[in-house]
């Protein structure tokens, strides 16, 4: 029997290397992103320190085929650009039963600039961590009188591509330590389980194998930095919970819903291992 | 458990009747390298119907994460293993069909999935439904024979 010692340090290493060598649908390891010819995007920088197995994290954009980069380049041919002009419309919309609208306490979505940035973030008056959909359902129930937006559905990812589009090129910057440390500790677990029938964690494809293709697509670390997403695959925008969703179905496991307390740590611990890109979304990803 | 390995048995006694049954995962006994030496399944395997398996999405799916140049004709083949041309050459059948009833006998860790298990999993869900399991739902990946057949396409490469 011939004993392999391919292990996962071995992996990554020679796949970095190799990784944008001889693959021509794939863009090569130095290009940059700048939206518009204005905004410059950080799509690759040191990890931050609490990462002990990466040295350098990456957007996914980097990981796309030249022609998918393309169309995040400028917002005209970005179609995850349309539903941030509908989330625009939303903002300045008197609804619900006092007529009010976001605008009536928030100036424009640019003065929520920044904010995009530093969600999930702890709630001190609820004592818990809040996603951006979180407090966008906080401000539609308690101070619109709206029914809650479905967590994934079209009218919240909308309006979270507003509020993350108004923060692109800034830098991720979520706090994971104070009240927030458990809840981030928590997504570190899930992060690194191994679930479903195929017993995969996120780390065996997004940590260990980035840079390597599985079947035709090639693994990047699964950052959430982009989010939401455009996809060409089913041409609608993405809501990052929906990402994780079909990640963990595709172990063969049972997933979390959307919003559950399981997914909020998730997204605060892959937040903070994105600490240092720039907020990208709306992306635009295959 | 008991019943299946005393069918195996009788199988094999028998001169192996076709039953498309087999052991169960649990019956599997892996040597200290994680070989099995006996056919799961009582019956020789089918190497065409092996192509098959390593090929289609839901079944072994083995080149999601594995090249194989004789497989050139499917389209996209993965690199999270190593390329399996070749594999007869380094490894016996007994070895084969450990790595691919549960490589994890073999490769410690491994990310490459247990073919023939169907417990111990951490919120295993129906096939890729995402709906919660119960008692009942979970079946290994591939079937007995179909272990077989993949470990017979597998002793088809060679350099
Ligand atoms: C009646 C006034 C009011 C309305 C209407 C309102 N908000 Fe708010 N919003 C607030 C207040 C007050 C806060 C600060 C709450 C806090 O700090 O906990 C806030 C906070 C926020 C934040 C977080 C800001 C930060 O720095 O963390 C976002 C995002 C936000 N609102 C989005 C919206 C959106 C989108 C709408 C429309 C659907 C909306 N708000 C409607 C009053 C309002
Ligand atoms: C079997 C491999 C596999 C596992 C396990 C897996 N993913 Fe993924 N994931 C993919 C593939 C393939 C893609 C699409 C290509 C890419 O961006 O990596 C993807 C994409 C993503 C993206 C989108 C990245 C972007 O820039 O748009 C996120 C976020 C993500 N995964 C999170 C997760 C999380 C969280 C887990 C664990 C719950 C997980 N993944 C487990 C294969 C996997
Ligand atoms: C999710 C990815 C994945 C899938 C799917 C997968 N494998 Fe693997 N396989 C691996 C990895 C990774 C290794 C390397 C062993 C290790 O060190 O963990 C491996 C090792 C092997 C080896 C040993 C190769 C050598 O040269 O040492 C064989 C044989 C093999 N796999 C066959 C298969 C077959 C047959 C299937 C389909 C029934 C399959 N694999 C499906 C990931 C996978």
């Amino acid at each position: 029997m011939i004993k392999r010692a391919l292990t996962g340090a071995v992996c990554v290493a020679t796949l970095v290397a190799g990784a944008f060598v001889g693959m021509n649908a794939v863009a090569d390891e130095h290009a940059n992103l700048i939206v518009n010819g204005e905004i410059e995007m950080v799509v690759r920088t040191e990890a931050p320190e609490h990462m002990e197995n990466v040295d350098t994290i990456y957007s996914g954009w980097v990981y796309r085929a030249t022609e998918t980069q393309a169309l995040q380049m400028d917002d005209f041919d970005n179609p995850g650009m349309l539903w941030v002009d509908q989330a625009a419309e939303y903002f300045e919309t008197a609804q619900g039963p006092e007529g009010r609208s976001c605008q009536d306490c928030h100036e424009s979505p640019e003065a929520l600039a920044g904010v995009r940035a530093v969600y999930p973030k702890w709630d001190e008056e609820r004592g818990v961590v809040q996603t951006l959909e979180n407090q966008i359902n906080e401000c539609a129930t308690e101070r619109m009188g709206l029914e809650p937006l479905k967590y994934t559905g079209s009218e919240m990812v909308n309006m979270s591509a507003l509020l993350a589009s108004v923060s692109r090129g800034m830098p991720i910057n979520v706090a994971i330590d104070g009240p927030a440390r458990e809840t981030w500790e928590l997504g570190k677990e899930l992060y690194y389980q191994r679930t479903g029938q195929l017993e995969l964690s996120c780390a065996n494809c997004h940590e260990d194998n980035y840079g390597n293709r599985i079947r035709s697509d090639m693994l990047s670390q699964g950052q959430i930095n982009g989010f939401p997403v455009y996809r060409l695959k089913n041409a609608k925008l993405n809501a990052v919970h929906s990402r994780f969703k079909g990640c963990v179905r595709d172990t063969r496991a049972q997933t979390y819903a959307p919003g559950s307390a399981e997914f909020v740590a998730l997204e605060l611990y892959l937040a903070s291992r994105g600490n240092g890109l720039s907020v990208e979304g709306p992306s635009v990803r295959n | 458990m008991k019943r299946s390995v005393s069918i195996l048995i009788a199988v094999l006694a028998t001169g192996g009747i076709a039953l498309g049954q087999g052991m169960s995962p649990a019956d599997v006994s892996y040597d200290e390298y994680g070989a099995v030496e006996v056919s799961l399944s009582g019956q020789p395997g089918n190497a065409e119907a092996g192509e098959k398996i390593m090929t289609t999405r839901g079944k072994g799916n083995c080149i999601a994460c594995h090249q194989v140049d004789a497989l050139a004709e499917y389209p996209f083949h993965g690199e999270v293993g190593p390329p399996l041309n070749g594999v007869a050459d380094r490894y016996t059948e007994a070895d084969l069909r450990g790595i691919v009833a549960n490589a994890k006998m073999t490769f410690e860790g491994s990310i490459m999935p247990a073919f023939f298990k169907n417990s111990g999993y951490i919120r295993p869900g129906i096939a890729y439904t995402g709906k919660a399991a119960g008692p009942g739902d979970l079946f290994p990946i591939l079937t007995a024979q179909e272990i077989e057949d993949v470990v017979a396409y597998l002793l088809t490469l060679k350099e």
